[in-house]
């Protein structure tokens, strides 16, 4: 089981209060859970990453495990702790005002 | 006629003003997606409680949201969550994707950016919604940087028509200060081949086959920020309005000056007479009086708040030229709010209606076309567009 934190805007919009959770076949990398998220909420396609060239939109970023993990490759393998379920991937929106 | 509908864009969130056909007691609902930025809402003239809203964000991009209930509920089409185990995807309301294919995309590779440089497109928002005169599942969507998209399955999925960015002029089109936008978007009711749409900064085009071809209409346009002032292209049209009934005839509010044509856009004329600032971004036509059309002059395009602190309408009933301020009930000391292209509006009630939004979060209604002016709201976030429906 994976668990995702998405920010608050995306949370309203997919209707979600608190984490997704999802299982995951395979290796767990961001493009996989990134597909399994948008495979179950599909609202969520092309707000985190491109429609088609598939990258990270600008000011949206990747953490887990204290660490950024932003700039990894997308089938690089999550830390194990998330691929377990221990800890959570967090989809973060950039800090901003206004 | 049995009641108002007010359809409110705003920075951070959309509202729905609704209201008797007396509007003077209104109810206001909302925000709706609140935190986003509403761009535009607008509803089927057919199919009135059918609402198509743009919703967007810097942060995670379009989104397309829909009503089928007059704005009590929404949905992103084709986004809705699927069971397990997943079912294919309904559709992509919020992908739009410029047309690269070979037979009609490979040209449209770059405009013209800010420093004179070419520039890649680069899908950004949608700017304006614009549902067909007869069909609720149609609408044209016009987005920056500057392109027009149809959808014709309800928003599920949007196609590019790209015949207009294929122009030849494309590669000299450029972004005005508020980016490269197709905010206009006009379908002429007497013809359903004919379309008019504007573009800041590249001007006015008009087609007449359905969106397959088109052709910049901007002659008689004076611009003195472009190299050559009488361009083909190249001109900051704000705005552009028609009347039901006479279709030839359009209004336009350029950066500066009021414009006028009666020829469908083949040649303008100046109409801008003694308005006290030919600057401003939205006008309109009175809906039973086609020679009567508003304006809100605002101070420069480096000024932009209305002249002298005073929140005026400006309305003329011959077509132009001749202009007399509407100021009861607008504040006349100390206002220095904007009111965005989009962000007027008039009802079809025997005494037409006029309705428009600031950037100071007011938005105003007049129930005997522009005489009087009352706030209905007065404190929402900057207002972006304001669209009216008169409900039976």
């Amino acid at each position: 089981m994976i668990r995702i934190v998405l920010p608050q805007h995306l949370r309203t919009l997919a209707r979600v209060d608190g984490e997704v959770q999802l299982e995951i076949d395979g290796p767990v990398t961001q493009r996989s859970v990134l597909d399994a998220l948008e495979a179950r909420y599909p609202v969520l396609r092309g707000t985190i990453r491109d429609h088609v060239t598939e990258k990270r939109r600008p000011f949206v970023r990747f953490f887990a495990c204290e660490q950024d993990l932003s700039h990894e490759p997308p089938d690089a393998p999550l830390p194990d702790a998330v691929a377990m379920g221990a800890e959570p991937f967090l989809v973060v929106g950039a800090i901003a005002g206004g | 006629m049995s009641g108002i509908r007010v359809l409110v864009g705003t920075r951070k969130g959309a509202f729905v003003l609704t209201s008797d056909g007396k509007r003077q007691k209104w109810d206001v609902s909302g925000p709706h997606f609140a935190g986003w930025e509403i761009y535009h809402l607008k509803g089927s003239p057919v199919d009135p409680n059918r609402l198509y809203a743009s919703q967007t964000s810097g942060w995670f991009g379009q989104i397309i949201q829909r009503s089928d209930d007059g704005g009590k509920t929404w949905e992103a089409p084709g986004g809705e969550k699927m069971p397990e185990p997943y079912d294919p995807p309904a559709g992509v309301s919020n992908k739009f994707v410029y047309d690269t294919s070979p037979q009609t995309g490979k040209p449209l590779t770059t405009h013209q950016w800010y420093d004179g440089t070419q520039h890649p497109w680069e899908f950004k928002r949608v700017w304006h919604l614009e549902p067909s005169l007869t069909d609720p599942d149609t609408v044209y969507a016009g987005v920056e940087d500057a392109a027009l998209f149809r959808t014709v399955d309800g928003g599920r999925t949007w196609q590019e028509l790209s015949g207009l960015r294929g122009h030849s002029s494309g590669p000299k089109w450029q972004p005005g200060a508020g980016g490269m936008c197709l905010h206009t978007i006009l379908l002429d009711p007497s013809d359903p081949e004919r379309i008019f749409i504007a573009i800041s900064a590249a001007g006015a085009f008009r087609t007449d086959d359905a969106g397959k071809t088109w052709r910049p209409i901007n002659r008689g346009l004076h611009s003195e920020y472009i190299p050559d002032p009488d361009a083909e292209v190249g001109h900051c049209v704000h705005r552009i309005a028609m009347h039901r009934s006479r279709p030839r005839v359009l209004f336009m509010q350029k950066h500066w000056d009021v414009m006028r044509s009666d020829d469908a856009g083949e040649s303008w004329h100046e109409i801008s007479g003694n308005l006290p600032s030919d600057f401003g971004f939205p006008i309109d036509v009175h809906a039973h009086e086609p020679d009567t059309i508003y304006v809100v002059p605002i101070k420069s395009d480096s000024e932009h708040f209305p002249p002298d602190g005073k929140l005026r309408v400006y309305r003329s009933r011959t077509g132009g030229h001749e202009w007399a301020a509407l100021t009861k009930g607008l504040p006349q000391s100390d206002c220095y709010v904007n009111v965005l292209r989009d962000a007027m509006a008039v009802d079809s009630l025997d005494s037409c209606g006029v309705y428009f939004g600031t950037t100071g979060g007011q938005v105003y209604a007049s129930a005997d076309s522009g005489d009087t002016w009352a706030p209905i709201v007065r404190d929402l976030p900057a207002v972006l567009s304001v669209e009216v429906q008169s409900l039976p």
